[in-house]
C-alpha cells in the first residue's frame, strides 16, 4: 500500500497550487501515515472493529488521489428543506461553498489554515492521513456574544465522479465567549465504497454552547470514520447527537477534555442497523477540573448480520472532585446473528466523585409484545412501536425543538 | 492502651511475616530443561509428566510476557529465580501428621492452621503447601470413606495417573498465556482432589499456601473434578513472610465440573503486600479456571484480596454444558502502593447458561484497583443470561479504581445486564455512626463490612469471620 500511498501523493502535489512549506509539512504526515498504517486489533481502541481488515474487504482498490483542480456542481435537491439553514456544502472531498446568509457577517470570521501548522497530538494514525492528503483546512470562528440565528449544516456530498478514494475533511471552530453554534452533520453521499476520514476540532471559550447532529440515515456502502476534539473551558456546554444508520462501516470517536469549572458534555447516540453494517462509537471524556458534568446514553437496534459497539471511557482526574459522570448503553438484538459489543470504562484518581455506568442487552420483551398485541396490534406493529419507544427516548434528549423535529422526521419516528 | 487498640497495634503490621527456619532444597536458579529434569525427577514422575512439562517449556520459548495490565512492574529475570524449594526433612515423605518437622507444625500453628487440632475439631480437611511442596494433608481417613480423593498433586500423579492424564491441562492447556505456560513447565505441587459420581463432600476442603524461602518463585498446581452429581466446597488462603524483594507467585488452578456437580471456590489471599513505601510484596500472578463440563454444572468463585503488592488475575467460567451455572463474587482491597488488577471472564457457550458478577472494589492510600471482565455470550448459547454488579470505593484521592469491562453479546435471546459505581463514605453516614459512639474507624469498619456484605455472606462460616477481621486490618490507618 505504501507505493500507492506515495505515488498518489506525487500524483496529488502535481495537480495542486500547494506550496512548498505546506508541502513539507504533508510529506511529514504521510511518512507518519505509511510508518502507521491503518490502525488494527491490535490497538485497543480498535479491539470490536478492526478498520485495516474492514478496508480490506470492502474496498480492494482503494485510492488515495483526489482531483481538487476541478470544481463540483451543485444537487439543490439534496438540500433539507423546511429549515432554514447556513450551510458548508463538501462534495468529493472539496469545499464547493461556505454560505453564511443569515448571520452578520461581522461576527463570523472564516480563515484559511492550510498554511499554518496543523499537527495535532493525538495518537491515531488516521489522523496523519487526513493531514496528508487534505485540500483545505478552515477555521471557523464566531465572536464573543454572538448566538447563531440559524443552524449550519454542513452536507457530505459525493458524486459519480468518485469512487473506492479516501476523502478527507477537516474544520476547526472556535467558539468565542458566549456565544452558540448549532451544527448539523448530513450524509447524503450517493456514491459506492469511499472511505471518509472526518476531523473536527472545536474550542469552546468560557459560557459558549455548542451542539452538534449528526446524521448519517441513508444507505450507502461507503465506510466512515469521524473524529471530534472539544476543548471546553468554564461553564461551557457541548452536546453531541449522533445517528448511526446509513453507512456500511461508521466509528464515531468524541474526545472531550472538560478543562474548566461548572463544564459540562452530552454525548446521545442511536445505532439503528441493518444487513451487514459494523458501526461503533467511542467517546473519552476527561473530568480535569472540579465541578464537571458528563452525560452519555446510547441505544442500539440491530437486524441481520450487524454489529455495533460502544467503547465509553470516563476519567477523573486527582483534581476533579465533585465530577458527576453517567453512562448507560443499551442494544436491542433482533436478529440471532447480530452482535453487541460494549466497553464501559470508568477510571477514576477523585474519591469525591459520583459515577456510574450502566449496559443492558437482550431482545426485546415478549411480555410487552404479549401486552400490544392484547390490545389489538400485530407482531410486527408491536414491535415497530416498542422499538420507537426505545429510541425516542434518546430523540427527546435534544434541546433543540426545531431540530428534534427534524430528526424525528428523518428517522421516521412516532411521537 | 485498652485491650482493643493493643490488639490493632498489633495487627497493624504483616501478622504473617514471620520466617522458618528449616533448611531447603532447591533446584539451582535459573530457568532450563536441566532445572525442569531435576523438579521431575526429585518428584520421581513418570515420563508422560515430564513430557506434559517439556511441551510447555518448548511453548514458552515463543511466547512473550503480556504486558497490557494496568499495573506496570520491573520486570521479572526468570534465569535469577529458584523453581523448586523444599523443607529438607520432606526428602523422604511422612507417613503421618506425627511424623512431620516440628518446626514445620509450629509454622502451621503461628499461621493459625494447627493441623492436629483442625483435624480432630473443625471437621474441615487441610492440606498445607509449603513453599512450592504439599507437607501434610489431614482428615484422609474420613475422606477415603466416601471415595474422595484429596492429597497433593505429586501423590496423585504416582497413585492416580489416569485422572490427572484425563484432566490435567483441559481446562488450562499447556498453549495458554505466559504464566500459566510457566507454571505448567515448573510446577511443584498443589492440591488435587477428586469427588466421585454422586458424592456430596461432607466437610470443607481446604489447602494453605506459605511462601518461605527468599528468591523463590510458588507455582502450585490445583486440580478440582467433581464427578456427576457431585458436590465440593474448596477453601484457600494464603501467606508469605515479609521480605525485601518482590516474589512471585503464578499458580494454575483448573476446575472441572460434570453434569449437576457443583464446586464452590473460596480464597483468602493475604500474602505480603510490601511495607508502606511500597517495598518488597508478592506478584500474584495466579491463572484460575472453571470448566463446566457437565449440564446443569455450576462453578462459584469466591475472593478475598487483601494482599500482594501486585494481584493480577481472573478466575473464569467456561459454561460448556446446557442450563450451567458461573457465579464471581469479590472483595478487593488496596491500600498503601498496593495495585490489583482483578475480575472475572465468563464465557457462555452452552444454552440457558447464567453467570451473576459481584465485585466490590476498595482502595486507600497510594493504591489502584481495577476491575477487569469479560461477558462474552456466544451465538449458540441461546437464551442465555448475565448480571454484573460491580462496585467501588474510594478513601483519599491519591488513589485509583478503575472499571474496565467487556461485554460481547452474538446471540439474541441472551441478556446482558451491567452496573457500575463508584463513591466515597459520605460524611453523613460517618457522622452518623460517632453520633452513636462509634469511633472514626469503627465507623469505616462498620460502612466497609456492609459494602462488602453481598460477598461476605457467600464465604463459608469460618472463613467469613476471618475475611471480615482481615478487611478491618487491611483499611488499618487509611481513615483521617
Amino acid at each position: 500500500m505504501s507505493e500507492q500511498l506515495q505515488s498518489d501523493f506525487d500524483k496529488l502535489v502535481k495537480t495542486s497550487k500547494f506550496s512548498d512549506e505546506e508541502i513539507k509539512f504533508k510529506k511529514n504526515f504521510l511518512n507518519n501515515f505509511i510508518k502507521n498504517g491503518f490502525p488494527n486489533r491490535k490497538q485497543e481502541d480498535w479491539k470490536f472493529l478492526d478498520i485495516s481488515q474492514i478496508i480490506k474487504k470492502n474496498i480492494s482498490d482503494l485510492g488515495f488521489f483526489n482531483d481538487y483542480s476541478q470544481s463540483n456542481k451543485i444537487d439543490p435537491s439534496v438540500l433539507v428543506d423546511g429549515l432554514e439553514h447556513n450551510k458548508i456544502i463538501f462534495i468529493n472531498g472539496k469545499i464547493e461553498e461556505i454560505d453564511f446568509n443569515f448571520e452578520d457577517q461581522n461576527k463570523i470570521e472564516i480563515i484559511d489554515e492550510t498554511k499554518k501548522d496543523i499537527s495535532f497530538d493525538y495518537e491515531n494514525s488516521l489522523i496523519d492521513l487526513n493531514s496528508a492528503f487534505i485540500d483545505k483546512i478552515f477555521k471557523i470562528l464566531i465572536k464573543k456574544n454572538y448566538f447563531l440565528k440559524k443552524p449550519l449544516i454542513i452536507y457530505h456530498l459525493t458524486n459519480d465522479k468518485i469512487r473506492s478514494t479516501n476523502i478527507n475533511l477537516r474544520l476547526d471552530f472556535e467558539l468565542g465567549e458566549n456565544s452558540c453554534l448549532k451544527l448539523i452533520d448530513y450524509f447524503a453521499n450517493t456514491t459506492q465504497k469511499n472511505f471518509i476520514n472526518i476531523f473536527y476540532n472545536f474550542n469552546l471559550e468560557k459560557d459558549s454552547i455548542l451542539k452538534n447532529y449528526k446524521i448519517d440515515k441513508f444507505r450507502n456502502n461507503n465506510l466512515k470514520y469521524s473524529f471530534n476534539n472539544i476543548d471546553q473551558e468554564n461553564s461551557s456546554v457541548s452536546e453531541t447527537f449522533i445517528l448511526s444508520a446509513g453507512s456500511d462501516y461508521f466509528k464515531n470517536e468524541i474526545n472531550c477534555n472538560l478543562n474548566g469549572e461548572y463544564s459540562s458534555a452530552f454525548i446521545n447516540g442511536i445505532f439503528s442497523l441493518e444487513e451487514n453494517q459494523q458501526h461503533e462509537i467511542r467517546t473519552t471524556i476527561n473530568h480535569l477540573v472540579k465541578n464537571t458534568k458528563s452525560y452519555q446514553l446510547i441505544k442500539s437496534v440491530l437486524g441481520k448480520n450487524s454489529k455495533s459497539a460502544y467503547q465509553g471511557r470516563i476519567l477523573v482526574n486527582s483534581k476533579a472532585q465533585k465530577t458527576d459522570g453517567y453512562q448507560l448503553s443499551k442494544a436491542i438484538l433482533l436478529d440471532e446473528t447480530s452482535e453487541f459489543n460494549a466497553k464501559p470504562e470508568l477510571e477514576i484518581y477523585a474519591d469525591d466523585v459520583k459515577c456510574s455506568h450502566g449496559s443492558a442487552s437482550g431482545s426485546l420483551d415478549e411480555n410487552s409484545i404479549f401486552y400490544l398485541m392484547s390490545r389489538g396490534l400485530n407482531y410486527q406493529q408491536s414491535k415497530e412501536l416498542l422499538i420507537n419507544g426505545f429510541l425516542m427516548d434518546v430523540v427527546e434528549k435534544i434541546t433543540d425543538v426545531e431540530i428534534k423535529n427534524l430528526i424525528t422526521n428523518i428517522i421516521g419516528l412516532k411521537k | 492502651m485498652d485491650t482493643r487498640e493493643k490488639d490493632i497495634e498489633k495487627l497493624k503490621d504483616y501478622k504473617y511475616g514471620f520466617t522458618t527456619d528449616i533448611e531447603n532444597i532447591k533446584a539451582p536458579k535459573g530457568l532450563n530443561e536441566d532445572v525442569i529434569k531435576f523438579i521431575s525427577n526429585i518428584k520421581k514422575e513418570p515420563q508422560w509428566m515430564l513430557d506434559f512439562r517439556l511441551r510447555a517449556f518448548e511453548r514458552l520459548k515463543l511466547l512473550k510476557e503480556p504486558n497490557w495490565q494496568k499495573p506496570k512492574y520491573p520486570k521479572i529475570d526468570y534465569q535469577d529465580l529458584y523453581y523448586y524449594s523444599a523443607p529438607k526433612s520432606m526428602k523422604d515423605k511422612p507417613k503421618s501428621l506425627d511424623e512431620l518437622d516440628p518446626k514445620l507444625l509450629e509454622t502451621y500453628k503461628k499461621l493459625g492452621i494447627p493441623l492436629q487440632e483442625q483435624a480432630r475439631l473443625n471437621g474441615i480437611a487441610v492440606d498445607a503447601v509449603f513453599d512450592s511442596v504439599s507437607v501434610a494433608t489431614t482428615f484422609k481417613g474420613e475422606l477415603t470413606k466416601h471415595g474422595i480423593i484429596f492429597c497433593s498433586m505429586s501423590e496423585a500423579i504416582q497413585k492416580h495417573p489416569d485422572l490427572v492424564k484425563k484432566y490435567l491441562g483441559t481446562v488450562i492447556p499447556v498453549t495458554d498465556h505466559f504464566f500459566a505456560t510457566l507454571n505448567s513447565a515448573v510446577f511443584t505441587d498443589g492440591s488435587f482432589v477428586y469427588i466421585p459420581e454422586g458424592v456430596k463432600c461432607p466437610m470443607e476442603l481446604s489447602t494453605y499456601f506459605r511462601i518461605n524461602a527468599s528468591e523463590t518463585g510458588q507455582f502450585e498446581r490445583t486440580l478440582i473434578i467433581a464427578d456427576k452429581g457431585s458436590y465440593v466446597s474448596y477453601l484457600e488462603g494464603c501467606t508469605a513472610p515479609m521480605r525485601d524483594e518482590n516474589q512471585l507467585h503464578a499458580a494454575n488452578v483448573e476446575l472441572i465440573a460434570l453434569d449437576n456437580a457443583e464446586i464452590k471456590y473460596s480464597t483468602v489471599q493475604n500474602w505480603y503486600p510490601g511495607d508502606e513505601n511500597g517495598k518488597g510484596g508478592i506478584y500474584n500472578f495466579v491463572t484460575k479456571r472453571g470448566l463446566c463440563k457437565g449440564k446443569n454444572s455450576k462453578i462459584s468463585w469466591t475472593q478475598v484480596e487483601t494482599g500482594s503488592a501486585i494481584t493480577w488475575k481472573y478466575p473464569s467460567c467456561i459454561l460448556k454444558g446446557d442450563n450451567s451455572i458461573g457465579e464471581f463474587y469479590s472483595i478487593a482491597i488496596t491500600n498503601n502502593h498496593q495495585k490489583a488488577d482483578t475480575g472475572t471472564k465468563m464465557i457462555h457457550l452452552g444454552k440457558n447458561t447464567k453467570s451473576k458478577i459481584i465485585s466490590k472494589g476498595i482502595s486507600a492510600g497510594f493504591s489502584d484497583m481495577t476491575y477487569r471482565g469479560l461477558v462474552d455470550i456466544n451465538s449458540k448459547a441461546k437464551n442465555s443470561s448475565n448480571y454484573t454488579q460491580c462496585d467501588s470505593l474510594l478513601m483519599g484521592n491519591k488513589c485509583g479504581a478503575h472499571t474496565v469491562p467487556y461485554i460481547k453479546n452474538k446471540n439474541f435471546d441472551s441478556n446482558i445486564a451491567h452496573e457500575a459505581t463508584t463513591s466515597k463514605i459520605s460524611e453523613e453516614q460517618l457522622h452518623y455512626c460517632q453520633q452513636r459512639g462509634l469511633n472514626p474507624e469503627e465507623a469505616v469498619g462498620l460502612i466497609v463490612n456492609g459494602f462488602c456484605k453481598e460477598v461476605l455472606q457467600q464465604l463459608p462460616m469460618e472463613f467469613a469471620v476471618e475475611a471480615q477481621k482481615l478487611v478491618g486490618i487491611s483499611l488499618e490507618g487509611s481513615v483521617g
